[in-house]
């Protein structure tokens, strides 16, 4: 038996089931997403009609589908750089020598990552709640209006975007602990000979070795903040004004509450050439800027 | 070697199988009913079962429920899996979808056939929900409808003496209250992340024209619903907030944020229980007023069905008629407090001398059921994202009577293209 044969043979299970329960499943339903596949086509077959692009062209068209991305990039593009700060600010600390009860706050740390979105979502409505919540009532000792948070157009987003950083950064900040660790020593030591500030140290020293790390825990939030789903699902439905519709919710009602599947799968592949075009964007960035 | 193996192992196995088999068929020979009920009323079903397995020795009931938020998905699945069991209340709203998909029998032959069976006892707005193109598939087995409750005590020291019939009654009596109570509360809850509110003003006209083929939202009566609407918002009288930015609705009342709230029956045992006993007789009920006077409200509850694939369609239907009977009602009603769709158990005491269900008796005789295409909840869904976009002043009644109808007409596309194919085939 050859090597290559071997290669194959080893490789060969999982390759199937990835074909099977990965490779078609998307196949169908980019195939879905050129009908218009729907309650009457599900009554009889005969009802489905092949639409082609029209899926997409109408999705181009459709107000709500912009609103939709709107509302994800903002999400992305405000999330995703406040989620990494506040999980290497909280890695720092954590890895400071001065840090005290450093397994009892990298736990406590953590612990937003293991509870449930729901559970969650119901506390957080109350503590941002207009007129009984603990936020209002710290802003207003500070003699700040209350804000409606969760009803007002402009706060409902940042209010999500908040609870979704708040929600995930422990994870990534484990990852950013680890990477802390990898670094040796004696760099630090070198740099504190030459006279570098805490700040350099940082800035030349910390995060050049973290760049692995950085990309990785980039992309992974990026793919996870573009699909936006269970916060404003459970929070808002949505609402107000449809600010928090993101385009998974989009896809979600689409799909499985107005059983327009395909348009749901439509919607889907037009999130995934999106995520696509970022993701390898920022490969490419890395790439150019010698990190990888 | 291996075959022997295995067949002296396998053989004994499927003796059993078999001898098991036998047993149980041997142990209960009775007709299963296939029945799933959805959310609370699926488990107090229960408790009404027995009574009739006695009356029906013949049939066993095996009841399964189903959580509410999911019971659509999951009949539509089992609908796509072929796996629908024979009996079940649907959402009046769903009937016309299942109707749609050709996966309800019609049931005309088996109520004309069944001896003091009382179609015409039942309330109006209700029986139609279940009958699509002049069919009837579904019969009445709880009915729901929006009215307002009110604080008593607040309408009188606002100086309201009557309880107001029309839009224009109504209106007038919210300004009085708040001038009375003042600009940190309102004089009715209208919450911007529910439809039901606009659509129970709004369903006095038709919604949809020429056979639920287009929105019919341009019309000088939902034009004027809108105005109403929005004049509540605009005056002060309803805050502009979701129900989302309430953390609780009867706390609320029992503070006097409101004076009107639009809801269901299920409300009267909520509000029984959840006031502080120094109001529990300072709260009431009313019929909703309409835009010249009592108006008409949306006729929602459930009703049952028995799907077209059933093999126990006899039995099914005994069961439908032994639910919806009125004694049964009675009983049933004393268990959840549901209201009969049908006029003869609102005779009996309980129900008759209940001072808050009697707003809703009336009311029912006025309940209408909401345009019957499978497209409808979505189209509720926009009347109520247009709605908000109306009250937050993004739109003027015109744009979103316009919008509206754009939007339910794209919606209705496909529809339209099904009945035009329709009619050509017929044609040919």
């Amino acid at each position: 038996m050859s090597t290559r044969t071997a290669g194959w043979l080893f490789a060969g299970p999982a390759l199937l089931v990835i074909a099977l329960f990965f490779g078609l499943p998307v196949l169908a339903a980019l195939a879905l997403s050129l009908t218009d596949f729907d309650i009457y086509a599900l009554a009889d077959i005969r009802n489905l009609r092949f639409v082609g692009i029209d899926n997409y062209l109408a999705l181009l068209q459709n107000p709500l589908f912009w609103k939709a991305l709107g509302n994800t990039f903002y999400f992305v593009l405000v999330g995703v750089p406040l989620s990494i700060a506040a999980s290497l600010g909280a890695a720092l600390l954590l890895h400071a020598k001065v840090a005290k009860f450093r397994p009892f706050f990298r736990t406590a740390l953590f612990a937003p990552v293991v509870t449930t979105v729901v559970a969650v979502a119901v506390i957080w409505r109350y503590l941002f709640h207009t007129k009984y919540g603990m936020v209002n009532w710290g802003l207003s000792s500070l003699g700040i209006e209350p804000v409606d948070w969760l009803g007002d157009p402009h706060w409902a987003m940042p209010t999500i975007i908040l609870f979704a950083v708040w929600k995930n950064f422990g994870y990534n900040m484990i990852i950013f602990l680890a990477g802390l660790q990898a670094i040796p020593e004696d760099l630090y030591e070198a740099a504190r000979i030459d006279g570098a500030s805490g700040w350099k140290q940082f800035r030349h020293v910390t995060l050049p070795m973290l760049g692995p790390v950085l990309l990785l825990v980039g992309i992974l939030t990026m793919a996870g903040y573009f699909q936006l789903f269970a916060e404003p699902y459970v929070m808002t439905q949505g609402g107000p004004l449809q600010s928090t519709v993101s385009v998974l919710y989009l896809m979600y009602e689409e799909g499985f509450k107005w059983w327009n599947l395909g348009n749901a799968s439509a919607v889907a592949f037009l999130l995934f050439a999106i995520m696509t075009a970022f993701t390898s964007g920022l490969l490419w960035l890395a790439r150019k800027r010698g990190v990888e | 070697m291996l075959w022997a193996r295995l067949r002296a192992c396998c053989v004994p196995v499927l003796l059993l199988a078999v001898l098991a088999g036998c047993a149980r068929g041997d142990k209960d020979k009775r007709e299963v009913v296939r029945f799933w009920a959805m959310g609370y009323e699926g488990e107090v079903v229960a408790q009404l079962i027995p009574e009739f397995e006695r009356r029906n020795p013949g049939i066993k009931v095996d009841l399964q429920q189903m959580p509410v938020l999911s019971a659509h998905e999951k009949l539509l699945t089992a609908f796509a899996g072929d796996a629908l069991p024979d009996v079940t209340p649907l959402g009046n709203t769903w009937i016309a979808e299942f109707a749609q998909l050709d996966a309800l029998a019609p049931l005309d032959a088996r109520i004309a056939a069944t001896p003091g069976f009382d179609a015409a006892d039942f309330y109006r707005g209700a029986w139609d929900s279940g009958v699509v193109d002049a069919t009837t598939y579904a019969v009445p087995w709880y009915v729901e409808t929006r009215i307002p409750f009110y604080r008593k005590d607040l309408l009188q020291a606002a100086g309201v003496e009557e309880i107001p019939a029309s839009w224009a009654q109504w209106k007038a009596a919210m300004q009085a209250i708040k001038r009375e109570v003042g600009p940190e509360r309102y004089a009715i809850l209208l919450p911007l992340n529910e439809f039901e509110p606009l659509l129970n003003l709004a369903i006095h006209d038709p919604l949809l024209r020429d056979g639920g083929r287009y929105g019919n939202f341009r019309s000088a009566g939902f034009r004027q619903t809108l105005t109403f609407y929005k004049g509540l918002f605009d005056d002060g009288l309803a805050p502009k907030i979701g129900n989302t930015a309430i953390s609780n609705v009867w706390d609320e009342f029992g503070k006097g944020l409101f004076s009107f709230y639009i809801s269901g029956p299920w409300n009267i045992a909520e509000f029984k229980k959840r006031l502080p006993p120094e109001l529990a007789e300072k709260w009431g009920t009313m019929p909703l007023p309409g835009p010249t006077g009592p108006g008409a409200s949306v006729a929602g509850g459930t009703s049952f069905v028995i799907f077209r694939k059933s093999q126990h369609k006899d039995a099914a239907w005994k069961l439908i008629a032994y639910l919806a009977s009125p004694e049964v009602q009675i009983r049933f009603h004393g268990i959840t407090g549901n209201l009969p769709p049908r006029r003869s158990p609102w005779s009996d005491p309980r129900l008759a001398n209940d001072p808050y269900a009697k707003a809703f008796r009336s009311q029912l005789e006025r309940a209408v059921p909401t345009p019957q295409v499978p497209e409808w909840e979505r189209i509720a869904t926009e009347l109520r994202i247009v709605g908000e976009l109306l009250v937050s002043g993004r739109l003027s009644v015109d744009q979103a009577a316009a919008e509206l109808d754009r939007r339910a007409d794209a919606i209705l596309a496909k529809r339209r293209w099904m009945l035009d194919h329709k009619a050509t085939e017929l044609a040919r």
